[in-house]
């Protein structure tokens, strides 16, 4: 279903982290697909160590915001961000900075499980090898603790020379986010990472999300808004390229401002 | 005359009915269909089938019955030995089996490398506009004439090979070395290596192109993970998507392999025509085909026809072998 913009309000509502405590800061950021705009001026605040969630009707825009964050959009000629993206001080747009250096401190996990075609150790060993060179006594330290945090260790320990690809969908996805965590990224993006996932896989999922917040940031997209409410601190609602609200997540499910965020998570919408 | 022209009510509804009734499916006498169409259908279908099946089936056969007097009478000394005698009636085929492998695997070898760096580029580096006229490109190379290859090989590829690279080698060689017994050979630019280079060429383009088609098909979220992990261009390339095809791609190889081993004219232009055992690189040799293809027109004796079929037989099946082979990984497809 989609929305059409038929109500007055039309006003922008950003309750944001304090400055000093986010680790990336998303100023008026425009985005284009070739020549169709897909985000205006967007703003994103992401506070340090805690999960901020983007909902919004398909389309709207999150996906595309997300992308931007480690500038995987680069591989698709054609595509194009301006504005400000600013982590560690520098802004992520600036096309001379290291894209492979900014990707190993903001990993990604995908909407389908990307088991690479190689076996679990390896999988998750791989990314780390890319970064520096680890003596095999301590990668095994690193591939079990990756795992131990992803909530995958119990089930995969036996099995670590197995293809990743012989796992179920859940376990592919928790091995993808401990894939993402063993080179120790400042952030990890999730771009809608349960959607393919069963309510239990669902479950362990969120609780990993939960126990790693302790030691990095997460910014998730997802089309479920309990499971926003559930786990995340902040959220962002956003509608047709734009970010509408932006607060913390304990009023915003109970008590949001505009009316297009309150349309959506009523279902009035999308 | 009032009774008999009929009312217009009547005649709306007689309408509507005959209607009604060209619009029942169900109705069988207004079927068009011949009915038992299917029958029929199914019936030709089958009979291509059986055309085809039957064809395969006479031609392994006549290639067995008319290579049997052949293949009694020498036995396992038509594959061991190399005396190809037509006069005293001698034959033994090692020499142009072995020529048929070597030229073949030289040719892989030769090729595979530079068409990986083709696939990968036309997939992964250039922009897609240019991708697709480079794929076309590469699809005419496919496209030429193998007596055209066999003309340019035998006029331009051989004599400037003989000038530029085989005398300047043997000049430069050790004598009695290894490598000068590698690189030994009439310096006529009509050899094993030469051969193996016409082939590589005419085997390039299909397996560059089928290559390219695979690595098209690696998932795009797959790259995106291997990108999201910080992995650079290269990696993504040689550590996550060539793996990814890897078991599909023996089989594009194999494909490219069954095409070299039953090429004729070029082969037959450059490799120098010898029936003696090829003693080193640059030493002219004979394939299976390029030896039928000499000789057919000849061959008068029996048994020297019979050797020849029997030659046919054993090409045959070392081309059915290594496509069977490459139908079974291709059909696999996906990743391990």
């Amino acid at each position: 279903m989609t929305f059409e913009d038929t109500t007055t309000d039309h006003r922008t509502v950003m309750i944001p982290p304090p400055e000093a405590d986010r680790v990336i800061d998303v100023h008026n950021l425009d985005f284009f697909y070739g020549k169709s705009q897909a985000l205006f001026g967007v703003d994103l605040p992401v506070a340090r160590n805690k999960v901020t969630a983007l909902i919004g009707p398909s389309g709207c825009g999150k996906s595309t915001l997300l992308r931007t964050l480690n500038r995987i959009y680069d591989l698709y000629p054609g595509q194009s961000a301006t504005g400000e993206i600013m982590f560690d001080g520098e802004n992520v747009l600036d096309q001379a900075k290291n894209s492979e250096q900014l990707r190993a401190r903001i990993g990604m996990v995908f909407q389908r499980p990307t088991p690479f075609p190689m076996s679990i150790y390896d999988n998750i060993a791989f990314g780390v090898r890319l970064h520096r060179s680890v003596s095999k006594a301590d990668m095994d330290v690193i591939v079990e603790r990756s795992l131990t945090r992803a909530a995958l260790w119990d089930e995969v320990k036996d099995k670590l020379s197995l293809s990743g690809l012989g796992l179920s969908g859940g376990q592919q996805q928790r091995l993808c986010v401990a894939r993402g965590i063993a080179i120790n990224p400042d952030v990890l993006l999730l771009d809608e990472p349960a959607s393919a996932l069963d309510p239990l896989s669902t479950a362990k999922l969120e609780s990993t999300l939960i126990e790693l917040k302790s030691s990095l940031t997460i910014v998730i997209v997802t089309h479920n808004l309990q499971q926003a409410a559930r786990i995340s601190d902040y959220t962002g609602f956003m509608l047709l390229g734009k970010m509408i609200e932006f607060r913390p997540s304990s009023d915003a499910f109970v008590s949001p401002e505009t009316q297009q965020m309150q349309d959506y998570i009523t279902g009035r919408f999308g | 005359m009032a009774v008999a022209a009929p009312s217009p009510p009547p005649q709306g509804q007689a309408a509507a009915s005959a209607g009604n009734d060209t619009l029942r499916v169900t109705d069988a006498q207004g079927d068009p269909r011949q009915p038992g169409g299917d029958h029929i259908f199914r019936w030709l279908s089958l009979t291509a089938v059986l055309v085809m099946m039957a064809t395969l089936l006479g031609l392994v056969l006549s290639l067995v019955s008319g290579g049997w007097m052949a293949l009694s009478h020498f036995g396992i000394s038509f594959f061991t030995t190399s005396t190809w005698d037509p006069v005293a009636d001698q034959y033994g085929a090692a020499a142009p089996i072995v020529g048929t492998l070597i030229t073949s695997f030289l040719a892989l070898l030769l090729a595979l490398p530079v068409a990986i760096g083709v696939a990968v580029f036309l997939v992964e580096i250039c922009p897609q506009m240019i991708a697709r006229w480079l794929a076309i490109a590469v699809e005419l190379l496919a496209g030429i004439p193998s007596i055209v290859y066999g003309m340019w090989g035998l006029f331009v590829l051989a004599p400037w090979f003989a000038a530029h690279v085989q005398l300047p080698l043997m000049m430069a060689v050790t004598p009695g070395s290894w490598l000068e017994t590698l690189i030994s050979g009439v310096p006529n630019g009509a050899n094993i290596f030469t051969a193996s280079l016409i082939l590589a060429v005419m085997i390039l383009p299909y397996i560059a192109a089928i290559l390219r088609e695979l690595l098209m098909s690696v998932p795009s979220h797959m790259r995106e993970a291997a990108y999201g992990l910080g992995c650079t261009q290269r990696e993504v390339v040689m550590r996550i998507m060539l793996p990814y095809v890897r078991k599909s791609a023996i089989g594009a190889v194999m494909l490219g392999l069954g095409r070299a081993l039953g090429e004729t004219m070029a082969v037959t232009f450059i490799i120098g025509n010898s029936h003696n055992f090829p003693g080193s690189l640059f030493d002219s040799g004979s394939t299976i085909s390029s030896t039928i293809a000499n000789e057919f027109t000849e061959a008068t004796g029996d048994m020297h026809i019979s050797a020849l079929i029997a030659l046919g037989l054993v090409l045959f099946l070392i081309t059915f072998a290594t496509i069977a082979t490459a139908r079974l990984l291709l059909g696999r497809g996906g990743p391990k």
